[in-house]
């Protein structure tokens, strides 16, 4: 196959790409340069697409032999992904912009482009498999990014290759050594790429300005405190409320909910968080549908939040009934359905509560 | 492989190699004052020497620089931080809008950190600047000039200036003029003494020589603040050990390049009309950019509608074409040339563009294999632009 390989600069997909030449594939290499305005140097595991990060992938690229170019998707990337970021955080929603990466940027305009230039698929440093077109999760359960990638349809999934699924990340990084790749030991990047300070809360002031707004106790409707913009918090956090009055019974409490529409962020102890049915909209199925009615287990962060649950779907919707309640499910996440490793397929969380609350 | 992008960089003559390995291996720094250093001193100002007589240029107004890129960043800055030191009023840089960035740079830095002012001088759509805007930018207030430059030739569109107007505007208003003449000495008649510049840019690799070699022509009477200081081997200007292969093989290369100009330029004129003649064959609405008739004869830059440069560029690479989108890159990302913008280019178009530069090595072979590919290139990358547009 004529196959694009995604070379973020990083340790994961320059050994994709490598392995994907050993496959017997004739690979080209592409930076996506992300960012409108390029920081020269990658600070500890934070940021991307600095200068430096887009010199380690043509350095790999150079390594493996294989021509390498820069891609600008930094209008699309700011379009689609960032802004998104900041209208999903207005509306009191927690959403994953790695995961519309993937939906809107490497696994469509990428891979758009790649098709309209004569390519087959698509290569990238994910840890996840894809095999007759079904999406499974890594073999290295702490690294899996199946989470991120189960909002690809089909004809998506069908353009793209994962070559890392069956490794660790520690395999994944002897292999680069071995291969003398210099980003062998080059840190992990975590955080959010765009967000190269890791503040999201001064990013986001910085995007939507600030207004004060209440902190007020789900059962009393005391005004406990306030805050900055509702928008500065998630479902189940508890840093940064910085309260004046503490519980009466000085338990610990958590953001049960962001209301935006009144700027108010509602809080309450642990136990108000627990939820056991999960309403999501605009579901993707990764193969077929999996019917109407099924068990399976269903995923809520992209890292751990796992419960198995009895899934329903109705008019577009889906209802998971979790069989162990879960504390701090977000609005905007993606409630990510499984059938043991493989991927069955997604949907956009738009409401949590109780089974026995709605009765 | 076909190799159309000679205005990057441009294969080393063969005497270029000869003059340089030979010289690589004579010990000797020009500055010493023993036996070695008199003969690398020798071999210095010969060549020197030939450097300005294949110029115009008496041998002491040639400054050895480490390229063009110094060669105009020493004109701008140095020429500025001089003539403002003799009078404050001084503090205003006149440029075109499509001078290298060697030179749109160090302007915007003098603008940034040193309080100059930087006017941009607009060019028409073939990228002409019209020497009564800088008639006029220097008759508001002549005695607040620092120092004009303009290029002798474009390196996107290889539009060509009309330098000796320009240079006897800012005769006649007392401003030293600089003109970077990097791509213009394989194929115009670059003279120095007949230009009436004040300063000239010149480099070794896009003429056949080696790269890190080049030049800057100042008159002997203009004060210049140097950029780098030490030990002060060029005229107190430019200091640095003195690069005796470099100068030797620049020396040959313009040498060369001065004697085979009439010959080069004939040969790269009929090149250039066959390859665009072929390609708007195959894609009749390509845009020729550039002036039709004051230009380099071996610079073709071409704007394909739909398509994106870096896409036309890669797919023409995988097919063995080597050429540029011939804009600047920042961060290795392409930006729409500011070339193109200066010329009333909307981005979109500006994008989509190709420069092929042939030289001294080009042949119609080269000119073929373009031929061959380009319309299926084309149609591919059409393709791809709308995808990208629509996805």
């Amino acid at each position: 196959m004529r196959v694009l390989a995604a070379m973020s600069g990083g340790v994961d997909s320059a050994v994709a790409a490598a392995r994907a030449v050993d496959a017997g594939h004739e690979v080209t290499g592409v930076h996506l340069a992300l960012s409108l305005a390029p920081q020269t140097l990658r600070t500890g595991a934070r940021g991307c697409c600095t200068r430096e990060d887009a010199h380690d992938a043509r350095r790999a690229a150079d390594v493996l032999g294989i021509p390498f170019y820069i891609w600008d998707l930094a209008e699309r990337f700011r379009a689609d992904v960032i802004d998104d970021f900041v209208a999903e955080y207005a509306a009191g929603h927690t959403p994953n912009p790695c995961l519309r990466c993937n939906e809107k940027i490497k696994f469509a305009a990428v891979l758009d482009r790649a098709l309209a230039l004569g390519f087959d698929a698509v290569v990238t440093g994910h840890h996840a498999r894809v095999q007759d077109g079904r999406l499974y999760r890594s073999v290295d359960a702490a690294k899996d990014q199946s989470y991120v990638l189960a909002v690809l349809r089909p004809d998506q999934l069908a353009h793209a290759v994962f070559p890392l699924g069956d490794s660790t990340k520690a395999q994944v990084r002897a292999e680069a050594a071995a291969r003398a790749l210099a980003v062998a030991d080059k840190p992990d990047s975590h955080d959010i790429c765009f967000i190269a300070d890791g503040d999201t809360r001064a990013f986001l002031q910085r995007r939507l300005g600030s207004q004060q707004g209440p902190i007020v106790d789900a059962d009393t409707g005391d005004v406990l405190g306030s805050h900055q913009g509702s928008w500065g918090f998630t479902v189940g956090q508890r840093r940064g409320l910085d309260l004046r009055r503490a519980a009466a019974s000085g338990e610990r409490r958590y953001v049960l909910a962001v209301e935006p529409a009144s700027n108010t962020v509602v809080v309450g102890p642990r136990e108000r968080l627990a939820v056991d049915e999960i309403r999501a909209a605009g579901p993707v199925w990764t193969s077929s549908r999996p019917g109407t009615g099924f068990g399976c287990s269903v995923q809520m962060r992209a890292h751990g939040m796992v419960s198995p649950a009895t899934v329903t779907v109705e008019d577009g919707a889906v209802v998971a009934r979790l069989h162990h309640p879960q504390h701090g499910v977000a609005a905007g996440q993606a409630l990510v359905m499984y059938d043991g490793d493989e991927v069955l397929g997604s949907a956009t969380i738009t409401a949590a509560g109780r089974i026995a609350a709605d009765a | 492989m076909a190799y159309l992008d000679h205005a990057a960089t441009t294969p080393v003559l063969p005497e270029a190699v000869d003059a340089v390995s030979a010289a690589l291996g004579e010990l000797g720094n020009p500055s010493s004052l023993h036996g070695s250093g008199r003969r690398a001193r020798r071999r210095l100002e010969e060549a020197r020497e030939q450097i300005a007589a294949c110029v115009g240029a008496r041998p002491s107004e040639v400054i050895l620089t480490s390229g063009g890129t110094e060669a105009d960043n020493l004109a701008v800055k140095g020429l500025y931080w001089a003539r403002r030191a003799a009078d404050p009023r001084r503090d205003r840089v006149i440029v075109s809008a499509v001078e290298h960035h060697a030179i749109l740079d160090a302007a915007a830095w003098l603008e940034h950190h040193d309080g100059a002012r930087v006017e941009v001088l607009p060019v028409d759509g073939a990228g002409r600047v019209d020497p009564d805007s800088l008639r006029s930018a220097l008759a508001r207030d002549p005695d607040s000039v620092a120092v004009a430059s303009v290029m002798w030739a474009n390196n996107e569109v290889g539009t060509v200036q009309p330098v000796a107007e320009l240079a006897a505007i800012a005769r006649d208003h007392g401003v030293p003029f600089h003109s970077d003449a990097v791509q213009a000495v394989s194929t115009q008649p670059v003279n120095f003494a007949a230009s009436g510049a004040d300063a000239l840019s010149l480099t070794g690799h896009k003429i056949g020589g080696p790269v890190g070699t080049g030049a800057l022509l100042l008159r002997r009477d203009l004060a210049c603040e140097p950029l780098l200081h030490g030990g002060g081997q060029e005229r107190d200007v430019r200091s640095g050990t003195l690069d005796v292969p470099g100068a030797v093989g620049f020396a040959t290369a313009v040498a060369v390049a001065v004697d085979r100009r009439a010959e080069l330029r004939n040969r790269l004129m009929t090149l250039r009309r066959a390859l665009v003649g072929g390609v708007r064959d195959q894609i009749p609405d390509v845009i020729e950019n550039g002036h039709p008739a004051e230009r380099l004869p071996g610079l073709a830059h071409l704007t394909f509608p739909g398509c994106e440069g870096d896409s036309l560029l890669m797919l023409l690479d995988a097919r063995g074409i080597e050429c540029s989108t011939g804009s600047a890159c920042s961060a290795g990302v392409a930006q729409a040339s500011h070339v193109l913008l200066a010329m009333q280019a909307s981005p979109e178009l500006a994008r989509g563009s190709l420069r092929f530069s042939l030289g001294h090595t080009s042949t119609q072979q080269d000119v073929d294999a373009v031929l061959e590919v380009i319309g299926p290139v084309v149609a591919r990358a059409r393709r791809a632009g709308l995808a990208s547009v629509a996805g």
